[in-house]
């Protein structure tokens, strides 16, 4: 067993976990956080990607023991003081999801690109950069459409407050 | 309309739970004293089970329970059946062979359950799950459907001789071989429809409890239909009588027809809850979903359609070999007779068509309904055909469409199915004039100079929906009827709840279903709350697949909705001193036609539970439910174009445009609509190019896993252009046809014809890979 200490959306947790245990597997079952999903068992489909110390990271990859120290920052955490993050608001206004289970990675995963790229997007690098992240549902369309909205209101938000 | 009545652009209702995190799927349920199964599954594709040894698992860490098919069985549960009966042409029912939950002599594919593990965490039930000692004697294989009809093939089930499961006819094979016999021309075509893997993001799952005090049953689960899930395992599994069985379906991770069946996983977690003493939950891996998830489409076939001097089309013949896989699922017999024969006069009058249907087991994963299920390969059939046709007969391949189109409704087809409506020159017109396919020379040209081969095809399909008129299906072998169920209730304050049998595994229903109430009352959709997927709240339903919320869920609210509002008016009425005929509701108010007489809507539903002052005789209370039984399929149709690009060194294809024109009659949500084609695009797109599920000859699985299995992704799909024209229904209350499958169905044959058309050899089987596309290339060269 290892003992696990985070920071996790804001709070300080620890626990203990089994060695193999990953991290997404801590979150969902040890901190009860299952906005962060499991959709695959080969890091391929993206719907656990959770930030860790500021970065998008599969929680898959990734042992809970290994992330101990570590600021975590899931789905749940987005939002802040209840207001939506403009990722969140972007997917729905642009119908960016259907059943959910992707969305949560979807959201954290753009979050970060958009985080690396504050000059803005075009479709052709959301598309490249939305490689680790499946969606069955939505074709992707209109979450393409929701990360370009998002991006384009946040670093015109960013341009504004400078 | 209202801002949020029928035809408005509403932003989903359910978004805000799924946009923070909040969604409540199986897997996510906890209850207290829960525990975790890990199933041991044959690593064989063929095997006789001789023994199993549970001992040394049954002693590891935290392990509850080791269970077998045998024990399974020793207590009642029942064979796993299929609830559709197909007859062979000679009269004889479909051979179904026995389906164990748990296997118990033998296993027929490389996934099939044998041992349920439960401990206390999921790590430890695996753990433990490798330690159970299973001893197969290996049997030959077939994977194959066309070599497992073959003499000498290995046989799967001693009640299916040849491993033929049904041997069907539809249509007049005399006709249509007059038909040919006098025929111009005729085009011939050997297709393969790739077996998919439906791949929704979030993996079955499910939770077994078992309430000894009240000897009573939970399930949660990953499920389409919870309502159909109860009465299966209730009427032929012997779980529990209904009234002891509650099954819920919490929020569903898409389904695209893998989640309709009741899969073996469900029944033994319950079991074992009873038998282990502790609540079950199972949740499947990604590799578990590929080995043992229902797999759809795997059909060969060979066409053939005929035409006279004037390039009309006189005939068709058919002849499909479809692959059931090892075991028969719940709906597997319906989906290559009765849901893709009947398709297969298209959007053209056909005067005679023959088709056969030879249904075969082999050692693979059971194959069932999938996203369109036997519509896609409908389609696929005769849009592959005629465009190869069109090339044959060096005439345009729109023009050789419109020139077979049916115009006068409705039309009787000769393979069962009467169209009741449709325009499908307006879907061409449209999809050809968005496309600008009259100007793709000149793309082709300039595409040439840059060494690209560019390509255009279309499809023009048509499919059924609204599944279905219940006293229909019951004559074809349905083994339920397929009506759906609601209510309505208006609480005493006014806001409103829709209990439905519907159940959402993505399309919205929490925001289109109050928008009928929205429009109806005038209310706003927050005061509209969408009950379902729980058989302790709904009382019964079909559930949710072959785009039938709408055009039937939907009706069966209207149907509800008309009942409210006629006690309603009559309350009114009397409140208002004024004629019951005279009321009418707007904007949230019930009013006197004409006078500035009106009540809030709230205050004639409060009246109706005071009842301090109700009409003679009228009972309190505002509720009302209804069934609704369609009288008819509905009939979605359109026009689907691809334009391709192939870089001739590679092989590689780029879809440069997708236009997407269908008419799905009247629309409730737009936007909802519009996501739903996208969504169903990029399912058949990905059939198109991507998908293949491959098993080597042993029967091992070499695509289950997303390192194997090509899921669309972002990057390979385009933005779409879609569009709707409108002819309306006239089956059901609010003209819907439905829409849920109709980019699924669409899609494949445009893009395959368009890659055909780049590349000048039509001889291209899915999913054309750039390996597949250039060696067709180098084919022709």
């Amino acid at each position: 067993m290892a003992k696990v200490e985070l920071f996790v959306n804001g709070r300080a947790v620890t626990g203990e976990a089994e060695d193999r245990t990953l991290l997404v597997h801590f979150l969902r079952e040890n901190l009860g956080l299952t906005g962060t999903h499991v959709g695959c068992d080969t890091s391929q489909c993206g719907a656990c990607v959770v930030h860790v110390d500021g970065r998008a990271v599969k929680s898959c990859t990734m042992l809970a023991a290994q992330a101990s120290g570590s600021t975590v920052m899931t789905i749940e955490g987005l939002s802040a003081n209840g207001e939506l993050h403009p990722l969140q608001v972007a997917f729905r206004e642009n119908h960016a999801l259907q059943c959910g289970f992707c969305t949560p990675g979807m959201i954290m995963s753009s979050a970060d690109m958009i985080r690396r790229h504050p000059n803005g997007l075009d479709e052709a690098t959301v598309r490249a950069e939305l490689e680790g992240n499946i969606c069955r549902c939505t074709g992707y369309h209109n979450i393409v459409k929701a990360v370009l909205d998002a991006s384009d209101k946040m670093s015109k938000a960013a341009v504004k407050a400078a | 309309m209202g801002v949020e009545g029928i035809g408005a652009r509403v932003l989903r209702k359910e978004d805000k739970r799924f946009i923070t995190g909040k969604g409540r799927y199986t897997d996510d349920m906890v209850v207290p004293g829960m525990k975790h199964a890990a199933f041991v599954r044959s690593p064989h594709a063929h095997a006789k089970v001789t023994s199993i040894d549970a001992e040394a698992a049954k002693k590891m860490p935290g392990v509850i329970g080791v269970l077998t098919g045998k024990e399974l069985k020793a207590d009642g549960i029942g064979n796993l059946i299929c609830g559709w009966m197909v007859h062979s042409k000679d009269g004889s029912p479909m051979k179904m062979g026995a389906w164990s939950p748990l296997a118990t002599d033998a296993v027929r594919y490389v996934g099939d359950a044998v041992v349920i593990v439960v401990a206390d965490t999921k790590g430890q039930a695996r753990d433990a799950a490798e330690a159970v000692e299973v001893t197969y004697e290996e049997l030959p294989v077939v994977v194959n459907a066309v070599a497992a009809m073959k003499q000498g093939a290995p046989q799967l089930h001693p009640e299916a001789s040849g491993n033929l499961i049904f041997d069907w006819d539809l249509g007049d094979e005399k006709a249509t071989s007059d038909a040919f016999a006098k025929a111009a021309h005729v085009t011939k075509l050997d297709i393969v429809n790739n077996r998919l893997v439906p791949n929704a993001m979030e993996p079955r799952a499910t939770l077994g409890v078992y309430d000894a005090a009240e000897d009573h049953f939970t399930c949660w689960t990953t499920s389409q239909n919870p309502h159909v899930a109860r009465l299966v395992m209730s009427a032929f599994y012997n779980v529990a009588p209904e009234n002891k069985l509650r099954v819920i379906a919490p929020d569903v991770g898409g389904g695209f027809g893998s989640k309709i069946f009741i899969y073996p996983e469900e029944v033994i977690c319950l079991w074992a809850s009873k038998k282990t003493g502790v609540p079950v939950k199972w949740a499947a891996d990604r590799s578990e979903s590929f080995l043992a998830d229902a797999h759809g489409r795997d059909h060969a076939t060979h066409a053939e359609i005929a035409f006279d001097k004037d390039n009309r089309i006189v005939g068709l013949k058919v002849q499909t070999v479809a692959n059931f896989g090892a075991y028969m699922s719940l709906f597997s017999s319906s989906v290559p007779t009765y849901l893709y024969a009947t398709l297969l006069s298209g959007q053209y009058d056909i005067p005679a068509i023959h088709a056969n249907v030879k249904a075969v087991y082999t050692n693979t994963a059971p194959v069932d309904a999938y996203r369109g299920a036997g519509r896609p390969e409908a389609s696929f059939v005769v849009e592959r055909i005629m465009e190869t046709a069109a090339r044959e007969l060096k005439v345009s391949p729109a023009e050789l469409r419109r020139k077979n189109f049916i115009r006068s409704f409705p039309h009787q087809t000769p393979v069962i199915m009467t169209y009741d409506a449709g325009d499908f020159d307006a879907t061409l017109d449209a999809a050809t004039k968005a496309a600008d396919y009259a100007g793709f020379e000149k793309r082709r040209d300039e595409a040439a100079k840059r060494g690209k081969l560019r390509g255009i095809g279309m499809s023009c399909y048509i499919e059924a929906c609204g599944i279905a008129p219940s006293a229909a299906v019951g004559s074809l072998g349905a083994g339920v009827g397929l009506w759906e169920s609601a209510e309505v209730r208006v609480n005493a304050v006014g806001t409103i709840e829709i209990l439905t049998g519907s159940h959402s595994h993505g399309q919205g229903h929490e925001t289109t279903f109050a928008q009928l109430a929205a429009e109806r009352f005038g209310v706003p959709i927050d005061s509209v709350s969408i009950v379902h997927g729980d058989t302790d709240k709904v009382q019964m339903g079909m559930g949710t697949y072959g785009s039938r919320s709408g055009a039937v869920g939907m009706s069966a609210i209207v149907k509800a909705l008309d009942k409210v509002e006629a006690k309603a008016k009559k309350i009114a009425a009397h409140l208002l001193e004024a004629d019951e005929a005279d009321i009418e509701i707007k904007n949230g108010d019930v009013k006197v036609a004409g006078t500035d007489k009106s009540l809030p809507w709230f205050q004639v539903a409060l009246a109706a539970y005071t009842a301090h002052n109700l009409p003679s005789g009228m009972e309190p209370g505002l509720k009302e439910g209804a069934f609704y039984d369609p009288s008819n399929f509905t009939f979605p149709g359109g026009c689907h174009i691809c334009e391709v690009e192939i870089d001739p060194d590679t092989g590689t294809t780029e879809i440069v445009q997708f236009v997407a024109a269908d008419d799905f009659g009247k629309i409730i949500n737009p936007m909802i609509v519009e996501g739903q084609v996208h969504g169903g695009l990029a399912q058949g797109i990905g059939q198109a190019l991507l998908e293949g599920t491959h098993y080597d000859d042993s029967g091992q699985l070499l695509t289950a896993s997303y390192m194997d299995y090509t899921m669309p992704r972002a990057q390979n799909l385009p933005s779409f252009n879609v569009m709707t024209t409108e002819t309306v229904c006239p089956s059901n209350p609010l003209g819907i046809k439905g829409c849920g499958e109709a980019g699924a169905i669409g899609s494949p044959p445009a893009v395959i014809n368009a890659i055909t058309d780049a590349i000048h050899n039509n001889d291209l089987t899915m999913p054309a890979t750039p390996q597949i596309v250039w060696a067709a290339i180098q084919a022709v060269k």
